[in-house]
């Protein structure tokens, strides 16, 4: 047997226990949609590296680690302020492990037709919230089936039509434990004519191994606006995978940013439908690694109706023995006449031993399109360095000054004023630090 | 200010000056002219302390220190400045950043108080005036995009703001269209005076109708050949530089 099948036994049996502890619970539509996710990931089993969607990105050290899905125990913390964006005015959600903690959320005066809740009450009850896992084409993802699997507590956002959120919604999820797995879900609803800013951010309390297997689906509705931020810096230590699917509607206007400081295996998976008419689109990206660390962002974005438009910008910075991988693909379904698709991936690697592998993938049946695509990966420029210390900045600066500048092309585009200010420096340090590295 | 001797260099093995001598006073301009390929930006990447380039004999000194035991940054905080021929595009970085970073780092060097940003401006404001810049400028990311009149101009306003002792300027004509070439002549000649000297590094005598130098020095295979007054630089127009190359050859035979 290996590894990779003990591991999924494993997971089955954890999920037999979970049964065994729920009572009443266990004949509810939730768990039936828990018991069909759980058979999914039965038959789809962990990827390998014979997998062509995870080639460069292997799991075996997740696997070889006993996590627990099932942890109910825990630590909260007493005060998260410095998890949270510094200054911005927002609803506050809170998960530690995975599990809301009302204590340390904050949700006051909230307008009529907005919900930002926990969906652990509704779970408990039943009830399935209307809309979750309808977005969410987990049927070939099997991290994504074993998170419907232990659904358990997760973020619910629901903007009615209409409504322009006045304030964004922070969602932090924080681990406290070792070892623990946590699987949230996050279900937005941005309906017709609204406008919303969620930004979701994972942190690490302990400074052990954990593992994140985040799930988030987002409804785009028509003529929509939704700006989405997801901000990864957990420990070194973490695993985390994580999901996110988007379906917009006709004229909405969607933005992703995605940023991936942390952990020590990251794999975002993209995947956004345009399946309306006029949509503009974006999904941006910037990642910083040291160590040992590695991130694979794997980002699919269809368009499967005439007249829309995307734009993929992701950029890296990669040091010591640190991994990058992107794989960018954009499918332009038949229909999707006269789609506008832009992508670029660039890299900055600041050590011989670190790498990258980038791949585009283009597949387009529409006869009548604009698709562009370009991946770059270079060093800091000698030139560059040296005009700069010829104007009197010395070394250490100058290659501080380039870096910067190069992740700064992404955080340049985060709109939310206080969010970029607190970008620019917890992304500043973390450069700083791989720069001052070098010397 | 400036005394070279002997000064020889190599880039990947291959020997470029073979035993540069030029002393630099107070006050002086000096123009150094040659054929292409005869050493004259080597010289110049050189003295500015490229590390891509080897020294491998002779010696430099700058107001009295030597020159090439100093890095490059500790050569523009001593008041050495070097005007690009290809000035460099730095994506992400904006021009004032840029200016402000380089100038309270030599400040810093020379134990001198920071300048904060909004004094900074003002001072930017006013050197702008001299190479007939908008302010737009500032705010792009240097030298991205900018024609290379501008980035020529953009070169004279760093030297502007840092006030170096000795400016070098390595084709700084280049590619500029006649307005250009005044707007940056006008530029170097406002920053001369008594206490500072130019290096004026070019291929065509046009510049020094602008820039009058006090000295003209011929290089070439890496050698000067020939030093003179202003006239020299006339003689090799008329003359072209098959004279020198023919004289050189003769004086080695």
């Amino acid at each position: 047997m290996s590894e990779k099948t003990d591991r999924k036994d494993w997971y089955l049996a954890r999920f037999a226990d979970f049964e065994q502890g729920l009572n009443g619970e266990a004949s509810t539509a939730v768990h039936a949609a828990r018991r069909q996710a759980i058979a999914r990931f039965g038959e789809l089993g962990f990827p390998s590296g014979r997998d062509e969607e995870w080639r460069y990105t292997s799991i075996a050290a997740l696997l070889r680690e006993d996590f627990d899905p099932l942890h109910d125990d825990a630590e909260l913390p007493n005060n998260i302020d410095s998890l949270l964006v510094g200054g911005l005015d927002s609803y506050v959600l809170v998960f530690v492990d995975g599990r809301y903690a009302a204590g340390l959320s904050q949700t006051d005066g909230l307008p009529t037709g907005v919900r930002v809740e926990s969906l652990a009450e509704g779970l408990k009850e039943g009830v399935l919230v209307e809309g979750i896992g309808a977005i969410a084409a987990d049927g070939e993802d099997a991290f994504a089936a074993l998170n419907a699997a232990f659904l358990r507590d997760g973020a619910l956002v629901r903007i009615a039509a209409g409504m322009q959120l006045d304030k964004p919604v922070q969602l932090l999820f924080v681990a406290s434990r070792a070892h623990a797995a946590s699987n949230p879900r996050v279900f937005v609803s941005v309906e017709k004519n609204a406008s919303a800013a969620i930004v979701e951010s994972y942190a690490s309390l302990t400074p052990e191994v954990h593992w994140t297997n985040s799930v988030a689906e987002i409804s785009v509705g028509e003529n929509a606006q939704v700006d989405h931020y997801r901000i990864q810096d957990e420990n070194a230590a973490a695993y985390h995978i994580s999901s996110l699917y988007v379906r917009e509607e006709r004229a909405s206007n969607f933005r992703s940013t995605c940023i991936t400081l942390g952990g020590l295996l990251t794999r975002n998976h993209v995947h956004t439908q345009l399946v309306g008419e006029g949509i503009d689109s974006t999904l941006n990206g910037l990642y910083v690694m040291e160590g040992a660390q590695h991130v694979d962002n794997h980002t699919l974005i269809e368009h499967v109706q005439p007249h829309c438009q995307s734009h993929e910008f992701y950029k890296g910075v990669l040091a010591d023995d640190s991994k990058g991988v992107f794989r960018g693909q954009i499918l332009v379904h038949q229909a999707a006449q006269k789609t506008d698709a832009y992508q670029a991936n660039q890299n900055l690697l600041l050590s011989d031993r670190a790498e990258i592998n980038t791949k585009p993938q283009l597949e387009i049946y529409a006869d009548d399109v604009k698709c562009s695509h370009g991946a770059t990966i270079g060093q800091l420029d000698e030139d560059a360095i040296f005009y700069l210390r010829s104007r009197g900045i010395g070394r250490a600066a100058a290659r501080r000054v380039l870096t910067r500048a190069f992740a700064g092309e992404v955080i340049e585009r985060v709109k939310i004023e206080v969010l970029r200010r607190e970008l620019e420096d917890r992304v500043g340090q973390r450069l700083e630090r791989v720069v001052s590295a070098l010397e | 200010m400036l005394k070279i001797d002997n000064l020889q260099a190599s880039i990947e093995g291959t020997q470029i000056l073979k035993g540069i001598d030029l002393e630099v006073k107070p006050g002086e301009i000096h123009a150094i002219m040659g054929p292409n390929g005869s050493g004259k930006s080597t010289l110049a990447q050189v003295l500015a302390g490229h590390e891509s380039y080897e020294v491998t004999g002779g010696s430099a000194s700058f107001l009295g220190k030597d020159l090439l035991d100093m890095k490059p940054e500790q050569r523009a905080s001593a008041g050495l400045f070097l005007a690009f021929q290809y000035p460099v595009e730095i994506p992400g970085v904006n021009s004032t950043y840029f200016l402000r970073t380089g100038y309270n780092q030599i400040r810093k060097e020379r134990g001198e108080e920071q300048m904060d940003a909004i004094d900074f401006l003002a001072l930017i404001r006013e050197k702008l005036k001299l190479v007939e810049m908008d302010e737009s400028f500032l705010k792009r990311s240097v030298n991205e995009g900018f024609s290379g009149g501008e980035k020529k101009r953009h070169e004279v306003l760093q030297m502007a703001v840092l006030e170096p002792k000795l400016a070098i300027l390595d084709e700084t004509d280049s590619g500029l269209d006649i307005d250009a070439l005044r707007i940056v002549a006008n530029g170097v000649n406002a920053l001369h005076s008594p206490d500072k000297a130019a290096i004026v590094v070019t291929h065509y005598q046009r510049l020094l109708e602008y820039i009058v130098p006090d000295y003209v020095h011929v290089l070439y295979k890496g050698r000067i050949v020939k030093s003179g007054g202003k006239e020299l630089a006339l003689e090799l127009e008329e003359k072209g530089y098959d004279w020198v190359k023919n004289e050189a050859v003769g004086a080695v035979a």
